[in-house]
C-alpha cells in the first residue's frame, strides 16, 4: 500500500471533523428537545441560547402530557391508523403487485398502463377532497386509511420482488392444485418477506407521521391523531387544551416545557425503533433505485 | 418440467394464437384467469375511485361548483376561472415563488447528498462511517409537524438560531416573519432533514464501482484525489444524471405540507406556492372551482415536466418510472 501523503492525512482529519460537526448539527436540535422537556419550566423561560443539559431535572411536563386526554386519544387514534392502515396497505399492495406480475393474463398490460398513468396525472386536491367526502368517509378514521391504501411506487417495487421469484416455484404449486390466493399468500409473500418488511416500515412511518388528511377529513377532536394534536400545540401555539387545570401565570411557563415533552412522546417510538430497522429502510431505497 | 416441453408449449401457443379471434382469446383468458381478475378487483376499484373519479371531478374547474348541486348539476362557465387566475396578481407571484423555492432547493439540496456520500466514502473507519450514516438518516423519520414546530421555535427572536447567530453580530429577529428569510429557512431545513437519507442511493452506487479500478489507479500512482476525480465521480455520474433529470420533472411540484405549516400572512409574498394557494383558496376559502382550476393548471404543467424528464431518462439510460 502506498503511504498516505501529508495532504491526504490533512484531508482525513478535516473530513472527520466535518463529519463530527455534521452529526452534532443533526442531533443537537433533537437533543435540545429532550433537554428542554426535562427542564424546570421557570428556568427554561429565563434561559436564552443553547442548552447543554436539562435545566433542573423534572418529569413534570411528561406527567402533564400523559394526563392530557387529547394526547391519550391521539395516541390511540394514531395506533389504530398505523395498525389497520398498514394491514390494508400491505394487503392491497400485495394484491396489486401480484396481479401486475402475472405477465400471461391479457388484461395485465392495460391495467398496468391505467395504474402508471396515475403517477403522472392527478385530479388535484379539491376533486380528491370531494370524492372522499362523497363516500361518507368524512370524520372517520378510515378516511386516513382507505384513500391512500396503495402507493403506486411501492406497488411497483413489490411487483419487482414478485417477478424475481423463480417461475418453477409457482409452476410446482399449480401442479399441486394451488390457486392464485394460495400462490400469493403461501409462496410469493413468504419468499418476498424482506420487501414486505420494507413496505410495512414505509407505510407504518407514513401513517405515524401523516397529518394533512387528518386535518382535512376529521372534525371531531376525539378522533385526531397525535400529529394533529402536535400541530395545534407546536404550529398554532395553542396549549390551552394541555394546561386546563393550572393557574394562568403558571400556565404559560408549563406550556413551554410541555411542548417539548409532547415532541418527545410523539417522536420517540419511531426514533427508538429506527436503529434496529435501519437496514430495512436502507434496503428499501436500494430496491427502489433498481426498479422493475 | 423439462426445457423441451416448455419450448414445445410455447410453440403450440404461438401457432394457435393468431388463428383465434380476439373475442375468443378474451373469453379463454377470462375463463383461465377468473380468480386472478377477482383478486385484482379491489385494486382496480381503488384506482378508479381514488384516482380516476377525482380526475373526472377536475371538470369542476370549468364549472361554478357548489356541493349542493353536485358536479353534474353545477353550472358550466367555461374557462372563466382560468382567466381570473391568469389575470390576478397571484398568478405571477405563486409561479415565481414555486420556481424560486424549487430551484433553490435544487441548487443547494441536490449536490448536498452527493458531497456527503463522497465524504463518507473517504472515511477510513467503517465503524465511524456507519455511525455518521445512522445519525444523518435519523431526521428523515421525524414528522414534518415536529420539524416545522422546531423551526418555528428555533427561529423566534429568542430562539436558538438567533442566539447563536448573534454571536457573529446578527441582530435577533423573528425569522419567520421576514419574507426574505423564508426560502433560506425552507432550503436549509430541507437539507438538514434529507441530506443523509438522500446519500444512501449514491453510497449504493459507490459500492457498485469495481475495486479493480482503484487497484489499477493505485499501481499507476494515483492519489486519493485523483482516484476521486477519475474513478469515483465518473462511477456515480449516471446515477447523478438520472436523479437530476427526474428531479427536474418535479420542478413545479412543491408540496404544500411544509409550506402551510411554516407560512403566515406576513410572508405570503415569498412563501405562497401553487399548491398552498390551491389548498387555501379551496379548503379554507371555499372557492372550490377556482382552486380546482389552479390545481388543474399545475397538474397539466407537472404532467408535461414529468413526462418529458421521464422520456429523457429513458432515452439516456433506459431507466424510468415504469
Amino acid at each position: 500500500m502506498i503511504k498516505e501523503s501529508i495532504g491526504e492525512r490533512i484531508f482525513n482529519v478535516i473530513n472527520i471533523c466535518l463529519m463530527i460537526l455534521l452529526m452534532v448539527v443533526t442531533v443537537y436540535p433533537l437533543l435540545y428537545v429532550v433537554f428542554a422537556s426535562l427542564s424546570n419550566p421557570m428556568d427554561l423561560m429565563a434561559h436564552q441560547g443553547l442548552l447543554l443539559k436539562p435545566l433542573g431535572l423534572t418529569l413534570g411536563s411528561f406527567y402533564k402530557v400523559f394526563q392530557n386526554p387529547n394526547i391519550i386519544s391521539g395516541y390511540k387514534n394514531t395506533i389504530f391508523v398505523v395498525f389497520f392502515g398498514v394491514i390494508v396497505n400491505v394487503f392491497m399492495t400485495a394484491l396489486g403487485a401480484y396481479f401486475l406480475s402475472r405477465k400471461k393474463a391479457l388484461w395485465v398490460r392495460p391495467v398496468t398502463i391505467l395504474i402508471v398513468i396515475t403517477m403522472f396525472i392527478s385530479g388535484g386536491l379539491i376533486p380528491f377532497y370531494f370524492t372522499v367526502k362523497s363516500l361518507h368517509l368524512y370524520n372517520s378514521l378510515w378516511a386516513l386509511i382507505i384513500p391512500t391504501a396503495i402507493n403506486t411506487y411501492n406497488m411497483i417495487i413489490m411487483r419487482t420482488a414478485f417477478s424475481a421469484i423463480p417461475d418453477e416455484m409457482e409452476e410446482s404449486a399449480i401442479i399441486d392444485g394451488a390457486g392464485h390466493f394460495t400462490i400469493l399468500f403461501k409462496i410469493m409473500i413468504p419468499l418476498a418477506m424482506p420487501t414486505i418488511a420494507v413496505m410495512i416500515l414505509y407505510y407504518g412511518v407514513h401513517h405515524w407521521n401523516a397529518w394533512f388528511h387528518a386535518m382535512v377529513f376529521l372534525s371531531s377532536r376525539e378522533m385526531f391523531p397525535l400529529q394533529l394534536i402536535l400541530r395545534e400545540i407546536l404550529i398554532q401555539n395553542d396549549t390551552t387544551y394541555m394546561t386546563v387545570n393550572s393557574a394562568t401565570g403558571e400556565e404559560a411557563m408549563i406550556s413551554e416545557t410541555v411542548k417539548y415533552a409532547v415532541i418527545v412522546v410523539a417522536t420517540l417510538p419511531i426514533l427508538a425503533l429506527y436503529p434496529f430497522l435501519q437496514r430495512y429502510f436502507v434496503k428499501g431505497v436500494m430496491i427502489g433505485s433498481l426498479k422493475g | 418440467m423439462s426445457m423441451e416441453s416448455v419450448v414445445k408449449q410455447k410453440t403450440v401457443v404461438t401457432q394457435t394464437a393468431p388463428k383465434q379471434s380476439l373475442g375468443k382469446r378474451l373469453k379463454d383468458d377470462f375463463q383461465r384467469n377468473r380468480a386472478l381478475y377477482l383478486m385484482a378487483l379491489p385494486v382496480l376499484a381503488f384506482y378508479i375511485i381514488f384516482h380516476y373519479v377525482p380526475m373526472y371531478g377536475a371538470i369542476i374547474a370549468f364549472k361554478d361548483f357548489s356541493p349542493m348541486k353536485g358536479i353534474l348539476g353545477s353550472e358550466w362557465i367555461g374557462i372563466q376561472h382560468f382567466k381570473d387566475f391568469f389575470g390576478s396578481i397571484y398568478f405571477s407571484r405563486i409561479l415565481f415563488n414555486t420556481l424560486n423555492i424549487s430551484i433553490s432547493t435544487l441548487i443547494f439540496g441536490f449536490p448536498a447528498p452527493i458531497i456527503l456520500a463522497l465524504l463518507i466514502n473517504e472515511l477510513r473507519s467503517k465503524v465511524f462511517s456507519r455511525t455518521v450514516q445512522t445519525v444523518t438518516y435519523m431526521p428523515h423519520f421525524v414528522s414534518l409537524v415536529v420539524i416545522c414546530g422546531l423551526i418555528k421555535e428555533f427561529t423566534l427572536d429568542t430562539g436558538v438560531v438567533n442566539q447563536v447567530l448573534s454571536v457573529f453580530g446578527w441582530k435577533p429577529v423573528s425569522m419567520l416573519n421576514k419574507p426574505e428569510l423564508f426560502v433560506p429557512i425552507y432550503v436549509i431545513s430541507n437539507i438538514w432533514q434529507e441530506v443523509g437519507w438522500g446519500s444512501i442511493i449514491y453510497l449504493a452506487a459507490l459500492t457498485g464501482i469495481d475495486p479493480q479500478l482503484y487497484e489499477a489507479a493505485k499501481i499507476d500512482g494515483a492519489g486519493r484525489f485523483k482516484q476521486l476525480i477519475h474513478i469515483t465521480i465518473p462511477g456515480i455520474l449516471p446515477t447523478i444524471v438520472i436523479l437530476l433529470i427526474l428531479r427536474m420533472g418535479r420542478l413545479l411540484n412543491v408540496g404544500f405540507e411544509k409550506i402551510i405549516l411554516l407560512y403566515n400572512p406576513a410572508i405570503y409574498e415569498t412563501a405562497d406556492v401553487i399548491s398552498s394557494f390551491v389548498y387555501r383558496k379551496g379548503l379554507l376559502e371555499f372557492n372550490w372551482s377556482y382552486s380546482a382550476a389552479v390545481g388543474l393548471f399545475n397538474s397539466v404543467i407537472n404532467f408535461f415536466m414529468l413526462w418529458s424528464s421521464n422520456w429523457l431518462s429513458r432515452r439516456l439510460k433506459g431507466e424510468s418510472l415504469w
